[in-house]
């Protein structure tokens, strides 16, 4: 058996008096659609800051592709492939759309250096044709020149992942995409990381279980910064335990 | 704060300001009021000094009260330079330069791990403690500082005469106003802008941000001490009061006044500080009570800065 993708072990993490995240054993296999569910505060949130590099923890260790990141900061994770989307909309709110995926595109190492000073941005055509291609990919073809701030709030969502696809992923980070979005905007969201899974491994963290059931190859249960199961959609279904702690009034 | 675009009317309302400036000496001294060409060789000093800051806080978003610290030890630079025997300014001036971005390299690579008010404090400690380091320090004159022994060559010319020091003073103040907006529009503004914005954000898309805020603050540093040097050429001394946290505080309010992320901001906000100083304590010797009114209109009435009444910073 080849080895994960993510490979998450023993992780540790106490805040003040609470125990956010108790010894866990977690891996993502490449190509897989993995959702992270739990009830609100299970620590799923913590959990990704974890993964992503914003956090420390207090023991454990997280390996990605293969190498020990645990101690690498969050800029050496994306450039190793992961890249992240907020819970809560993290976009540069004054820049058009166009302008926040180029800054995504920009970021990445093959893209050249970003210690330059003179050539205006604007004159690197390259970018921004780049950037085009990803804000098509997510719907926001005909949005392309609008400023961040006034997109509605399910394009931004859409734009956040855009720029997380702009730093060429081999690990998707969501948190809770469809977060806050309406039924029209969230069915064209699972569309979307439908087509997404095909070409990059997924870590969802979702509370619509509709989406949930649909997108996930196998599904992993956080409850009071434990893992209670992790197995097919079909196991977790039928299990017991997760039925008692969290899914009885969602099925 | 939005992202830097120049106002479209911008570069001809500068070139009409800067044909102005080259025409000044003439002017002035056609008038016999020669002694105002020193007058404008300091404001052009103090605005290429506020612009220094400009880039740091003003593009970096990083406030830093020890931004005289630099400003000083350029000017220091310049008077050990001119008393070793180097005193041409094409040598001088980067050395000044290189030493003022190095002190700044080695102040920010301890002080960008800190934020919010731990940063402001601990930028101001550093420069305090520069500040006693060169009042203590007896070879360079301790508290009464380090005289020049002359002004620097410019390519073999002696800068004896005002008028020369003001031109290479506008010189400098140009060529660094343009670099700045030229940066601001580059990669390098791009990403420091950001990062101003949401530091989180550009480490979640693969930015080593402490590299760029240190290159910002080190460049600031820079610049700094090339208007420090200037400065100690203009009035024959590199003084400790230079780098004391009031200097600082003296650009931060030039700055605020004049507009902070502007790329003008610098630069109107010496020429208003400086010039409201000069014309108020030619009347009153309580001058500091015109300065506080001006800066309560400032926030009443701009609290962009005054170059924000000219245009708007982006679309
Ligand atoms: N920075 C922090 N300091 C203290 N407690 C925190 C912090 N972040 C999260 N927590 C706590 O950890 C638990 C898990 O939170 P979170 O990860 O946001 O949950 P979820 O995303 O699953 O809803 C909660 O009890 C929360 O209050
Ligand atoms: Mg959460």
């Amino acid at each position: 058996m080849t080895e994960p993708l993510l490979d998450v072990r023993q992780l540790s993490r106490r805040f003040a008096a609470v125990d956010a995240l108790k010894t866990l054993n977690f891996s993502v296999e490449a190509g897989e659609v993995h959702a992270l569910i739990g009830p609100n505060g299970a620590g799923k949130t913590t959990f990704i800051h974890h993964v992503s590099g914003a956090l420390q923890p207090d023991s454990g260790s997280i390996h990605f592709a293969g190498r020990d990141v645990t101690r690498r900061s969050m800029h050496q994770r994306v450039a190793a492939g992961m890249a992240r989307s907020y819970q809560i909309t993290n976009v540069f709110r004054g820049l058009s759309a166009l302008d926040n995926v180029a800054l995504a595109v920009q970021g990445r190492a093959d893209s050249g250096s970003s210690f330059r000073f003179w050539r205006p941005v604007r004159c690197e055509t390259a970018l921004f044709d780049e950037a085009r291609g990803y804000l098509a990919q997510v719907g926001l073809a005909d949005q392309v020149e609008t400023v961040a701030g006034n997109l509605s709030h399910g394009e931004q969502r859409a734009l956040e992942l855009a720029m997380a696809l702009a730093t060429r992923p081999k690990l998707l980070l969501l948190d809770e995409p469809m977060a806050g979005t309406g039924p029209e905007e969230s069915a064209r969201m699972v569309e979307l990381i439908e087509q997404l899974a095909r070409h990059v491994t997924i870590l969802l963290v979702e509370h619509d279980m509709a989406a949930v059931f649909r997108l996930a190859d196998r599904i992993s249960v956080l409850v009071n910064g434990q893992l209670i199961c992790t197995g097919t959609p079909e196991a977790v279904r039928q299990n017991a335990d997760v039925r008692r702690a969290y899914l009885g009034d969602h099925l | 704060m939005a992202f830097y675009r120049p106002a479209p009317y911008q570069k001809p309302l500068a070139g009409i300001l800067l044909l102005a400036l080259l025409a000044l000496p003439t002017v002035l001294t056609a008038f016999g009021q020669e002694f105002y060409i020193g007058f404008a060789t300091r404001v052009l000093i103090f605005a290429l000094a506020a612009s220094s800051l400009n880039l740091v806080l003003g593009f970096g978003g990083m406030f830093s009260l020890g931004h005289a610290a630099f400003f000083g030890a350029g000017a220091y630079a310049a008077a050990i330079c001119l008393n070793s025997g180097i005193s041409e300014a094409l040598f001088a001036l980067p050395l000044s330069m290189l030493a003022a971005g190095l002190f700044a390299l080695m102040v920010g690579a301890v002080s960008l791990r800190t934020r919010g008010v731990y940063f402001i404090m601990i930028t101001l400690a550093f420069a305090q403690m520069a500040y006693y380091l060169f009042v203590s320090a007896r070879s360079w004159g301790g508290d009464d500082g380090l005289p020049l022994p002359a002004r620097m060559t410019l390519g073999g010319l002696p800068l004896a005469g005002d008028a020369a020091l003001f031109y290479t003073a506008l010189g400098c103040l140009g060529l660094v106003i343009v670099l700045l907006g030229r940066l601001a529009e580059a990669r390098f503004g791009r990403v420091i802008q950001a990062i101003r914005e949401n530091e989180t954000r550009m480490e979640a898309l693969g930015y080593p941000v402490f590299r760029y805020r240190l290159l910002c603050f080190a460049l600031g540093g820079a610049l700094a001490g090339l208007a420090g040097a200037l400065l100690a050429n203009l009035s024959g001394l590199a003084s400790p009061n230079l780098l004391q946290w009031t200097q600082s505080g003296t650009l931060l309010v030039m700055l605020i006044i004049g507009g902070v992320g502007y790329l003008y901001g610098g630069v109107v906000g010496a020429v208003v500080l400086l010039g409201l100083e000069e014309v108020l304590a030619g009347f009153t010797l309580h001058w500091h009570i015109g300065l506080g009114l001006l800066l309560l209109g400032v926030v009443l009435f701009a609290p962009k800065g005054v170059a924000a009444l000219f245009g708007k910073r982006h679309d």
